[in-house]
C-alpha cells in the first residue's frame, strides 16, 4: 500500500479531521456480535485482512500521520507531563526505540530509513524532515529523551509495564489520546489497581486471566486486541486532566447533529515483550469515525445499532455516553431492519 | 509457545571439572538481545526422548553475537546434562528456545545481594554488566565446593573485588546466612540462586529477621511443561488423529481441516472451548471454572492435552 498523506487537519476548535473512503474501508470495526461483552479479547499480532488493513503491518501509519504528530506537540507544549518515565525504565525506551526504527524502516522504506553501524544509528523520518546520527543506549545522543523522540514520530500512545513478581506496573508512557484515563494518575500503578474503575469486567475474573497471560508473552510473540468507545467531536486529546475542556460537548449532542458530531473511537492495542529490558509494550493506536461515516456501511451501522442499544447501562456510564445514548440509538435504528418501528 | 531456532556450538571449554561452557553462534544473522537474569531452552533429542532443559543465559545481554551457557554434569542424570557433557561437540548445531526471563532484578531496589550456589552463579552473570551500566549498589556471595564447581572465580574477583565474597566449602569457614542478611539498610532485595538447601535456609533466615518475602527471589524455572502424545478421536466426523508431543491439540485438529474458533491460542479467551465425551483431561488453561473443569467434558484445546493415551470429542 502506498498511503497518501493528508495534510494537517485539526483534532480540536474547528476539528477539521476527515476520513477519506480508503481510511473509511480499512477501519478496525470491534464489533463481532449483535452484544458486546467484556472479554479476553486477545489474539496474536499477525497480519489479517489484506495488504491494505490496519493488521497488515506492525505499527499502522496512515493518512492522518500529519496531523496526530501535530496534535501530540501541541498536547506536550501544554502538558510536558504526558511523557513520563521513571529512572529504571531508560533501557526499556531503547528496545521501544529498537522495535519502531527498525519496524517502520523495514515495512515503511518509501517514508522511514535506519542505518546501523554498531551502535551508530542515522534514523531518518522523510514525513517530518527529520535526520539523526546516535550511539544506540546513550541517552545524550539523542535530541530529546528517547521515549520522547520516537513518540513525537508514531501514530498512537504508547506505555511501558516494567514486570515485577509477576504483576506489570506503569512506569513509563506517552500518552497524549486516552480515552478518559490519565498517565499522571496511573504511573507506578499495578495492573488491577490502573484497571481499578473498570466496571463488571472483575466478577468475571477477566484481569485476572489477562495479566496471567501478559506476564507469561514471550519475546517475538505479540498480541493485539481492540477496545472501543464513543467520543464526542473527532477529539483525540480526552485525557481526564483536561475534563473541563472536553466533557460539556456531551450534552452538546443532538438528534440533529448525533451523525456528525459522534464518534466510534477504536483503540487497536499490541503488546509486545521487549527483548533487552524484559518490559512489555502496550501501544494504543486510536481511530475515530463519525456515525455518518459508519453509516455508508450498512452491516456496520446495523450491527453497532444493536450493541449500542444492547449495553448494560454499567458500561454506558463507564464509557460516558449516557447523556447521549438514545441520540446514538435513534440514528442508527433506521439502518436496521429489525429496528422498524423502535 | 516460544519461538525456537537453530544455533551453532562454536566453543565448549571446561570451567570447573563438573561444569561446561557452551558458546551458541546464530547459523544466520544475529541472536536476539536479552535481558539480565533470562534462559533459554535447549532441546537435546537423545534416542529415549527429547529433553527440553532451561540455562540461564551468562553472556552480554547486549551482544547479539553469541551466547553463552555453562552445564553442570548432575549425578546419576540421564537426561540433558549427560547429553551436554559426552554427546555435544564443536560445530554441532542445536535448536533453542528465544531469551525468556523469570528472574529480572528490581531495578527499584536501593541494593540488590546475589548469593549463588554452585552453578547457581549463572543467572547472576548477565546481571553483572547491567548492573554496572546502571550504577546499582550490589554484593554476590558465591558458596561453591572447590575444583567442582567454583567457576568464574578468577574473573569474577578481578571484575568486582570486594563486591565479591567466596565461601568454597573447601577450604574456607562457611557461609554465615544469617549475618550476611541482617543489619541490611531498607530498600535491600535478595536474589538466590542454588541448591532447594540454600533457598530453603534463605528463607528460614528471612523469616526469623522479619524481612518481607517480596524482597526474596530465586530462579523457578518454568521449563514448557512437556506434553505426551496420544490419541484424538474426532466423534462426529468420525475421525482419528495423533497429536504429537510437540503439538497442541488445536494445532493437531487444524492441520486435518477442521477450524475451530479462536484468538489467544493460550487458554485465556474462551474461544476454543470443546466438548469431551469421553477421556480424562489434563487441563492447563485459565479459563475454566473449577466446576467445568471436575465435570471433566469440557477442553480448551489450545493448552490443554490428554491425561491418558486417549481423548474423544464431541467434533
Ligand atoms: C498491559 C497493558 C494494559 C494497559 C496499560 C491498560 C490500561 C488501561 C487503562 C488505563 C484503562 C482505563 C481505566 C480507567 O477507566 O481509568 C483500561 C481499561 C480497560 N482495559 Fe486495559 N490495559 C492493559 C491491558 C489490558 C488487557 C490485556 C485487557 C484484556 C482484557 C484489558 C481490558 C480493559 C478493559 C475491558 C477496559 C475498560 C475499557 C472500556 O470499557 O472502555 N486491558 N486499560
Ligand atoms: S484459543 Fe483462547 S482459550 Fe483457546
Amino acid at each position: 500500500m502506498n498511503i497518501a498523506i493528508n495534510k494537517i487537519q485539526t483534532f480540536r476548535d474547528d476539528f477539521t479531521y476527515s476520513n477519506s473512503p480508503e481510511a473509511i474501508a480499512r477501519f478496525p470495526f470491534p464489533f463481532t456480535d449483535d452484544e458486546y461483552k467484556y472479554t479476553v479479547n486477545m489474539e496474536p499480532h499477525q497480519p489479517k485482512d489484506g495488504e491494505n488493513s490496519v493488521y497488515a503491518r506492525f505499527f499502522d501509519i496512515d493518512e492522518h500521520y500529519l496531523s496526530e504528530m501535530k496534535e501530540r506537540s501541541l498536547v506536550l507544549a501544554e502538558m510536558p507531563k504526558r511523557c513520563l518515565v521513571m529512572p529504571h525504565m531508560e533501557l526499556a525506551c531503547w528496545d521501544m526505540i529498537e522495535k519502531i526504527m527498525t519496524s517502520l524502516a523495514a515495512q515503511y522504506p518509501q517514508h522511514f530509513s535506519l542505518t546501523q553501524d554498531g551502535d551508530n544509528w542515522c534514523w531518518e523520518n522523510k514525513l517530518l524532515n527529520i535526520k539523526d546520527s546516535f550511539v544506540f543506549g546513550d541517552s545524550s545522543t539523542l535530541p530529546k529523551p528517547p521515549m520522547e523522540y520516537i513518540g513525537r514520530q508514531i501514530q498512537g500512545d504508547f506505555a511501558l509495564l516494567d514486570q515485577r513478581d509477576d504483576d506489570l506496573f506503569l512506569d513509563a508512557g506517552i500518552v497524549t489520546c486516552p480515552a478518559d484515563w490519565s498517565l499522571m494518575f496511573d504511573a507506578g500503578m499495578s495492573f488491577s489497581e490502573w484497571h481499578g474503575p473498570v466496571p463488571m469486567a472483575p466478577s468475571q475474573n477477566i484481569f485476572e486471566r489477562a495479566l496471567k497471560y501478559l506476564v507469561a508473552i514471550p519475546v517475538g510473540r505479540p498480541v493485539r486486541r481492540l477496545n472501543w468507545t464513543l467520543t464526542v467531536n473527532a477529539r483525540m486529546d480526552t485525557a481526564s486532566e483536561t475534563y473541563h475542556k472536553w466533557g460539556h460537548e456531551r450534552s452538546e449532542v443532538n438528534a440533529e447533529n448525533v451523525a456528525e458530531k459522534v464518534h466510534l473511537r477504536v483503540e487497536l492495542q499490541v503488546i509486545d515483550r521487549m527483548p533487552r529490558s524484559n518490559a512489555l509494550m502496550f501501544s494504543i493506536r486510536t481511530y475515530l469515525i463519525s456515525l455518518a461515516d459508519i453509516s455508508t456501511n450498512p452491516q456496520w451501522a446495523q450491527r453497532m445499532h444493536r450493541v449500542i442499544k444492547t449495553l448494560p447501562p454499567a458500561l454506558i456510564e463507564y464509557k460516558g455516553f449516557a447523556r447521549y445514548h438514545q441520540h446514538v440509538v435513534d440514528y442508527l435504528a433506521q439502518f436496521d431492519e429489525s429496528a422498524a418501528g423502535d | 509457545m516460544t519461538d525456537t531456532f537453530k544455533v551453532t556450538v562454536t566453543d565448549i571449554q571446561t570451567v570447573a571439572s563438573s561444569i561446561k561452557e557452551f558458546t551458541l553462534s546464530p547459523v544466520e544473522g544475529q541472536l536476539i538481545p536479552f535481558s539480565a537474569g533470562s534462559h533459554i531452552v535447549v532441546e537435546m533429542p537423545t534416542e529415549e526422548k527429547t529433553y527440553k532443559n532451561a540455562y540461564s543465559l551468562l553472556s552480554q545481554p547486549d551482544d547479539p553475537s553469541h551466547y553463552k551457557i555453562a552445564v553442570r554434569l548432575q549425578d546419576n542424570s540421564r537426561g540433558g546434562s549427560v547429553y551436554m557433557h559426552t554427546q555435544v561437540k564443536v560445530g554441532d548445531s542445536l535448536t533453542i528456545s528465544a531469551p525468556a526471563n523469570r528472574f529480572a532484578p528490581l531495578w527499584q531496589a536501593k541494593k540488590h545481594i546475589l548469593i549463588a550456589g554452585g552453578i547457581g552463579i549463572t543467572p547472576f552473570l548477565s546481571y553483572l554488566p547491567e548492573f554496572e551500566r546502571r550504577g546499582e549498589d550490589y554484593e554476590l556471595h558465591y558458596l561453591y565446593r572447590g575444583g567442582q564447581t567454583g567457576a568464574y572465580c578468577n574473573e569474577l574477583s578481578e571484575q568486582l573485588g570486594d563486591r565479591l565474597f567466596c565461601y568454597d566449602s573447601a577450604t574456607s569457614p562457611r557461609c554465615n546466612i544469617e549475618n550476611l542478611m541482617s543489619q541490611r539498610a531498607p530498600g535491600t532485595h535478595f536474589y538466590i540462586c542454588g541448591p532447594e538447601k540454600l533457598i530453603e535456609a534463605v528463607m528460614t533466615t528471612a523469616k526469623q529477621l522479619g524481612i518481607a518475602a517480596g524482597y526474596i527471589h530465586f530462579e523457578e524455572f518454568a521449563a514448557p511443561k512437556p506434553g505426551n502424545a496420544f490419541e484424538l478421536e474426532l466423534k462426529s466426523s468420525g475421525r482419528l488423529l495423533n497429536v504429537s508431543e510437540e503439538e497442541s491439540m488445536l494445532e493437531a485438529i487444524e492441520k486435518s481441516g477442521i477450524e475451530i474458533p479462536n484468538l489467544c491460542r493460550g487458554g485465556v479467551c474462551g474461544q476454543c472451548v470443546c466438548r469431551v465425551s469421553q477421556g480424562k483431561i489434563d487441563h492447563r488453561d485459565t479459563f475454566l471454572t473449577e466446576q467445568e473443569r471436575s465435570s471433566g467434558d469440557v477442553i480448551m484445546p489450545c493448552v490443554s492435552r490428554a491425561a491418558g493415551e486417549r481423548l474423544t470429542l464431541d467434533i
